[in-house]
């Protein structure tokens, strides 16, 4: 009783700690694939069609160069599985970047001077979220294909895709920044630059901004999952990632056609590599937002 | 039979103990002993930090983890406490021993109605009916002087004002018969003559029910008025003990005469509050350097006009869903006219929601008049403002712990203002600036550094004063600028304003509720209520002789330390 507030234990709880660990390995493996991964599934000459279809090593008739076995193009899986991660956590990281960028501009500006321009933000973003994030996607990535061609479709893929999540996904911030720079404006300091005198644009990039950004990085993180499912699925779909360049939601439709053929870690690989880089961004998500939480902060 | 009863409370060597991450111990309160009899107020006073509160905590068992009573005694109405778990055999918290708190907005739940918050003690404690304890309930309302108790009793909170509400809450404590009641700042949230009126009721339910009271304020004048006895106390310890009338009139201890000397006088005037730090060589010269920059004022008073409001209205009013019409339009301020001379301190005094900060809100640019004009330096003030108007014009606020930003460095936050304006060259001299400035409020130049929270309330005061100063204004706002602060923090603040006002010959409109700051600062002073202005005059002449009632009420009713101390007969103590 006497050690609960005082003495409490700054480090976060184990699970926390082994989500951090693994989310910080997935990303090193990110970001140094090409220098990891045994071929490039990019280029054709580095793997061969002979060796389609191998399963993991751990099966009968594994071959060790092939460590989760081989795709039904003789690609080893562990190359593409980390090309895909690569792919996936970009786009999820771009989308939740972009995402941010215009909610939190206008969010505060909409809490910031309210009125018409307040009004006309938050009635766009009602509208917007009456759409499910994967309808919205599915649209823009579908009016992106009709009108620019497969060409330069399969060539602006992953910008294409982040777009179309971003589209629907600024909602949120900007609800929360517009709520927290409310609180921050009726406070005398914000006040106190306006009676100084500074301009508004000043005004919310140095003294309100960062004042709401810790439930923005909250947002950000709990987002991440999310934009990276987003892509899976929409990738799963066929309305995502080429076959030729895939994210991990392209390698699990590929390897779908095959999962009951016998083939099962084509489609299953890819699958489990998701379900621990999303469950390890929640976990460690959930962490933040309950740390920055105020209502749960004790001071 | 009186003499026959135990004290209501006996409070012996009492130690309270925080341990601290670090592995220390924060001693919160230590050694003190307090004895209350049947009928007696007892005062306990102190600035923040000296631990009164943590006093009326642990007699409560309201100490919050992991703070614990380490040695001592607590004794209530003759039955010990256990001090490991706070709690004694036959003493109820709530039953035994009522509770007044602060704020009557957040001490009763908006979602039950008064009777149900009233009967839902007596149920728990007493084992009697429903029906009896609505009984109750209406005697309870009657005791506590509320207007039309049986309607009452059906309201919610919301539905009553707040002296309405504080006098609820003093009947849910008064509810299960306690012989002691702990009353922490129970006045501190209300205006003077709510104040006043609850004041009476704490001391008629004393007299009249023979309760024991603890009353924990850092109000001297509320000492004063209603207390027996009083104990001052200082960083945690017993300071000095003593009937109420002795310890004010003649304080043994030094720090109780401080702390009684920086109450500042209603009745008379004084050139400067006594403080025991006056500034030392590095401000004084730092105040010199400031001046001699501040070329934008005028020094001395010459009877100009530096800010003139002319029948100033301001509404406010909810827009209906048809554009363009407003529906139920509050009238804030209601044709407001006086004007600030050049080195005059122009005070603005009223009670809460009488439109003073509204004024103030107007005149920075806060908020858009309704219509009225406002000459500022012979230019009018409209919404959109000239650059150097907006300079010389500047505010201190009433909150210091949230006049600043906690992410900015002191230095980046004071020196702002001064890059703005383009009053130095470059960040380098800015900072030096903002280190002068820094000095003359009587803060060490490392202080720029460091971040608002590092620092107390009144340092914050300083800084955001430092802050107001950058821009070399010619009339500085100050909305309540101490009523956040405790009191010999007061005095610091108050004096430092007055001093600048004299080397910078800067104008102020001062804003207060406190009729006894006012008096002490301002040369004249302007009473409003309801969003008008009842009296202006001269500040010897509206304390001296009123002409309007309602001045004379606020005066009458303002508790004071030198008034009650004069007067004679006092009622008996016990």
């Amino acid at each position: 009783m006497t050690s609960r507030v005082f003495h409490r234990i700054q480090l976060p709880p184990v699970s926390v700690m082994i989500a951090g660990i693994v989310l910080v390995v997935i990303l090193l493996l990110a970001i140094f694939t090409p220098l990891i991964a045994p071929i490039d599934p990019r280029n054709v000459s580095s793997y061969s069609l002979v060796d389609m279809e191998i399963p993991p090593v751990f099966m009968d008739g594994g071959d060790p160069r092939f460590l989760l076995g081989t795709d039904n193009q003789g690609r080893d899986l562990v190359s593409v599985i980390l090309f895909g991660l690569r792919i996936s956590i970009l786009i999820g990281v771009g989308a939740v970047l972009l995402a941010a960028s215009i909610g939190v501009a206008l969010g505060s500006i909409a809490g910031y001077f309210g009125g018409i321009i307040d009004t006309v933000v938050m009635r766009v973003a009602d509208v917007l979220v009456s759409f499910p994030t994967i309808l919205v996607a599915l649209l823009v990535s579908g009016i992106a294909r009709a009108q620019l061609g497969p060409e330069t479709v399969s060539t602006w893929a992953p910008v294409i895709l982040i777009l179309a999540i971003a589209v629907n996904e600024w909602v949120q911030y900007a609800r929360t920044v517009r709520g927290s720079s409310m609180v921050e404006i009726s406070r005398d300091y914000v006040r106190a630059a306006k009676v100084i005198g500074l301009p508004s644009g000043r005004i919310i990039l140095r003294h309100i901004l960062p004042n709401v950004m810790s439930s923005v990085m909250v947002i950000a993180t709990l987002n991440l999952a999310g934009a990276i499912l987003t892509e899976a699925t929409l990738s799963f779909l066929g309305a995502g990632m080429p076959a030729t360049y895939p994210s991990l939601g392209t390698l699990i439709r590929i390897g779908n056609e095959f999962l009951f053929s016998g083939l099962w870690w084509i489609a299953v690989m890819p699958a489990a590599v998701l379900v621990v880089l999303v469950l390890a961004v929640n976990v460690v998500g959930d962490y933040l937002r309950d740390r920055f939480n105020p209502k749960l902060m004790t001071n | 039979m009186e003499n026959a009863t135990p004290p209501v409370l006996d409070i012996r060597n009492l130690r309270v103990e925080y341990p601290l991450a670090n592995g220390t111990l924060l001693v919160a309160v230590n050694d003190v002993d307090l004895t209350i009899q049947p009928g007696e107020i007892h005062a306990l006073v102190g600035e923040s930090g000296a631990g009164k509160t943590t006093v009326g905590n642990a007699l409560m068992g309201l100490l919050q983890a992991p703070g614990r009573i380490a040695s001592g005694s607590i004794t209530i109405d003759g039955k010990p406490i256990d001090i490991r778990t706070g709690r004694t055999a036959g003493i109820v918290p709530g039953r035994d021993v009522g509770a007044i708190f602060q704020d009557p907005m957040t001490s009763l739940n908006p979602l039950f109605t008064v009777e149900s918050q009233l009967c839902e003690g007596m149920l728990t404690h007493l084992k009697i009916g429903r029906r009896e304890a609505r009984a109750r309930a209406l005697e309870l309302m009657k005791a506590v002087s509320i207007p039309e108790p049986e309607r009452r009793l059906g309201s919610y909170p919301h539905q009553l004002s707040g002296g309405q509400r504080q006098r609820v809450v003093i009947a849910t404590a008064l509810a299960c018969g306690p012989r002691l009641i702990v009353a922490d700042e129970p006045t501190t949230a209300l205006d003077v003559s709510v104040q006043a009126q609850i004041l009476k009721l704490i001391r008629d339910l004393a007299d009249e029910r023979r309760v024991g009271v603890l009353l924990v304020t850092h109000n001297m004048g509320v000492v004063a008025e209603i207390a027996d006895r009083v104990t001052i106390m200082q960083n945690g310890c017993l300071v000095e003990s003593g009937l109420a009338r002795d310890v004010l009139t003649a304080p043994k201890a030094p720090y109780a005469r401080t702390l009684i000397a920086a109450v500042p006088p209603i009745d008379t005037r004084l050139e400067r509050l006594p403080i025991p730090s006056e500034a030392t060589r590095a401000t004084l010269d730092a105040r010199e350097a400031v001046r001699a920059k501040n070329t934008n004022t005028v020094a001395g008073r010459n009877g100009e006009a530096a800010l003139t409001v002319r029948d100033l209205c301001v509404e406010y009013g909810q827009s209906s869903f048809m554009p363009g019409r407003k529906t139920s339009v509050f009238k804030a301020v209601k044709n407001v006219s006086f004007e600030v001379r050049r080195g005059e301190i122009f005070g603005l005094v009223g009670e809460s929601g009488c439109g003073k900060t509204t004024v103030a809100n107007t005149i920075a640019g806060l908020v858009k008049q309704s219509s009225g004009t406002i000459d500022f330096q012979g230019t009018s003030l409209a919404a959109r403002r000239e650059k150097s108007v907006r300079q010389s014009l500047q505010m201190v606020f009433q909150d210091p712990y949230s006049a600043l930003n906690p992410r900015l460095r002191i230095n980046a936050a004071i020196a702002e203002p001064i890059l703005f304006y383009r009053l130095a060259s470059n960040s380098a001299e800015a900072r030096l600036d903002a280190e002068t400035l820094l000095e003359a409020v009587g803060l060490p130049i490392e202080a720029g550094a460091r971040f608002a929270h590092a620092f107390s309330g009144g340092q914050r005061q300083r800084i955001a004063i430092a802050r107001s100063l950058g821009p070399r204004p010619s009339l500085l706002i100050c909305d309540e600028p101490t009523s956040a602060l405790d009191v010999s923090v007061q005095a610091q603040i108050l004096n430092l304003l007055k001093d600048l006002r004299d080397l910078a010959g800067l104008s102020m409109l001062f804003i207060s509720h406190d009729l006894a700051v006012i008096r002490q600062m301002c040369d004249r002073v302007a009473v409003m209520k309801a969003g008008e202005i009842v009296e202006l005059a001269d500040t010897e002449t509206l304390f001296s002789a009123p002409a309007h009632d309602y001045t004379s009420e606020l005066l009458r009713l303002a508790p004071s330390l030198d008034r009650i101390l004069s007067r004679e007969g006092r009622k008996a103590t016990v």
